[in-house]
């Protein structure tokens, strides 16, 4: 997977209330509707900023809190590319790749607010072109490059039945 | 090489021995979702081609969040978990029974060494009856349904052990403030917390489970504990179920272990807007508080309101603030009625809220103003938690909300506690 944009730049501690607020989540199911309030609490003009194929980039613990899965959902249904973040919280981690949003480890240190990206997923490397750099990529443990490509985890079920690593 | 309680509960579960570190497909024995997390999860069970649910007796679905429905875009995904649940034939609490995090235990399906999952972060809540549960997300949540099974990679484990006793005025929530603020909230990312020592021992099983319930805010899969004389018999009011507890070996392997003293503890407070903000409460008192929340799946226990109507008795709240409070179960609403708590609260001046989460996540029972300082007994103050991103939330024990409520400030609850 190849992705080309730009970086929005976000702090260390991105909880998923500040990615999809409790008071719009328990509504509905229309992740598009969810995804014109992402990251509202932190950048109320988040939203209409992006543009098809950017980049979210974090500190450390990127995603900590809720569970729900109406976050990775509403970064993925706002066009955004891939989060990159030092460090991501657990939940948030394993629902990104079940729902099919690429999350990548890097250091996030050497990235700028508004630098253009371009990641290749499975050469492990982003381009940071702003800056002329190359950054690695820690890569994803064997079972979640699996469920990526089966294309998350329903995918998964559908194929196997079940959770099949063999 | 000894085993952690995590790798041993674990090693039960997948048919291997299962080390830190090593990915492990487990069997799953209790299965919850909650209103939040189970519309999209009834989504994913439906992709995923899902027919039944692996045991019906093995499954829950709570509506606790929103509940009562307070629009009609609620209504209609509770209605679908209400003919989901039915079609499936597993169990559903509606509006009024609770929080999932207290009618989970109250049920008596987990107990020690169980593993379950749960699409809500603070499913560690039931570490504190020793067994191995964690928060997962929606699809997780279908994949479980469907084949009673989930992945995991094996944490490795920090141990607290805790020394000493708690002071008088100085509760388990200030324990596990004062922890969170020393590991910060991503110290114990992909990790197990084992908590141990006399300070942990000599609580109540009420008080250990607010500790448990926290474990995810220093980033943890799970927060355990030893299961003993008291774990045994709390669980014998709900069941006659028989478990086998699970303990570390001795020779078990940390990946730190953190000693603690804590009979100098202070009453301690999460300031905004993150959970490890944690300073001592003198450093804020005095401060004006707006609204005062007690309950929720931290601190909604018998226990909890209890204590605070150790302090409301007698007294009125300070004119101008706002006491919401939410038991944390039906079961535990009743208790506190039989025992006069009810009472003592509601004369006090307390706006009695459905058993449930109360108004923790912002989307009904008490939105603060923009501009308004809140005092709660639950387990998050990001901005924005509680509905409005320009109100500042601060996290304490029942007592020292209860104490502030009846000052209209921040206020030290040992000058309340003789």
């Amino acid at each position: 997977m190849h992705f080309k944009g730009k970086a929005h730049k976000f702090g260390n501690d991105v909880n998923t209330d500040y990615i999809i607020s409790g008071k719009y989540k328990f509504k509905t199911l229309d992740m598009k509707e969810l995804s014109r309030h992402v990251m509202e609490d932190l950048d109320p003009e988040f939203y209409g900023k992006v543009t098809a194929g950017d980049f979210i980039v974090g500190g450390t613990n990127f995603g900590c809190g809720s569970s729900r899965e109406q976050a990775p959902l509403a970064i993925k249904y706002a066009d955004v590319g891939a989060v990159l973040a030092k460090s991501f919280a657990r939940i948030f981690y394993r629902n990104a790749i079940n729902t099919g949003l690429p999350v990548v480890e890097c250091d996030t240190d050497r990235i700028d607010q508004g630098d253009e990206l371009a990641v290749d997923l499975s050469a492990g490397v982003i381009e940071n072109k702003t800056k002329g750099i190359t950054l690695p990529i820690k890569p994803l443990p064997g079972v979640m490059i699996k469920i990526l490509n089966d294309g998350g985890l329903a995918a998964h079920f559908r194929k196997f039945g079940g959770f099949n690593f063999g | 090489m000894g085993q952690t309680t995590i790798e041993k509960i674990l090693t039960n579960h997948c048919g291997k021995e299962a080390r830190a570190n090593e990915i492990v497909v487990a069997r799953v024995d209790y299965i919850m979702g909650q209103d939040g997390t189970a519309p999209l999860a009834i989504n994913a069970f439906n992709e995923m081609a899902g027919q039944e649910v692996f045991d019906a007796a093995k499954v829950a679905f709570v509506i606790d969040h929103s509940a009562p429905s307070p629009n009609e875009g609620v209504s209609a995904l509770h209605k679908l978990m209400r003919e989901f649940s039915a079609d499936k034939r597993f169990r559903l609490y509606d509006i009024g029974e609770g929080v999932c995090h207290q009618l989970i235990p109250e049920s008596g399906e987990v107990g020690p060494g169980s593993l379950v999952i749960g699409a809500d972060s603070h499913t560690c809540t039931y570490g504190a009856l020793n067994a191995f549960s964690t928060g997962v997300g929606s699809t997780d949540l279908a994949g479980g349904l469907i084949s009673g099974q989930m992945w995991f990679k094996v944490p490795e484990t920090i141990k607290f052990v805790c020394n000493g006793t708690l002071p008088k005025g100085v509760f388990s929530k200030d324990l596990i403030l004062y922890l969170i603020g020393d590991v910060t909230a991503d110290g114990a990312t992909y990790m197990a917390a084992e908590y141990t020592g006399e300070a942990i021992t000599s609580l109540s099983q009420e008080a250990r489970f607010t500790i448990a319930n926290m474990a995810i805010e220093m980033g943890a899969k799970a927060g355990l504990m030893e299961a003993d004389d008291k774990t045994f018999a709390w669980l014998r009011r709900f069941t006659n179920r028989e478990f086998t507890p699970v303990t570390a070996d001795e020779d078990a392997v940390y990946a730190e272990v953190r000693e603690y003293d804590v009979s100098k503890l202070e009453p301690q407070v999460a300031k905004p807007h993150q959970v490890d903000h944690v300073a001592p409460l003198s450093e804020v008192v005095g401060k004006p508080v707006h609204q005062a929340v007690l309950g929720t799946c931290t601190n909604g226990r018998l226990e909890d309101l209890r204590i605070a109507a150790g302090i409301l008795s007698g007294r009125k709240i300070h004119p101008g603030l706002r006491l919401i409070v939410a038991p944390a179960s039906r079961r535990v609403l009743l208790d506190a009625m039989a025992e006069g708590i009810i009472q003592t609260l509601v004369e006090a001046g307390a706006a009695l809220v459905t058993a449930g989460c109360g108004p923790c996540v912002g989307t009904h029972n008490g939105i603060p103003s923009d501009g308004e300082t809140v005092i709660s007994t639950a387990n998050r103050n990001f901005k924005g938690r509680m509905g409005n991103s320009n109100a500042e939330i601060y996290l304490a024990s029942p007592a020292t909300v209860a104490a502030s409520a009846v000052t209209g400030k921040f206020t030290d609850p040992r000058e309340f506690i003789k």
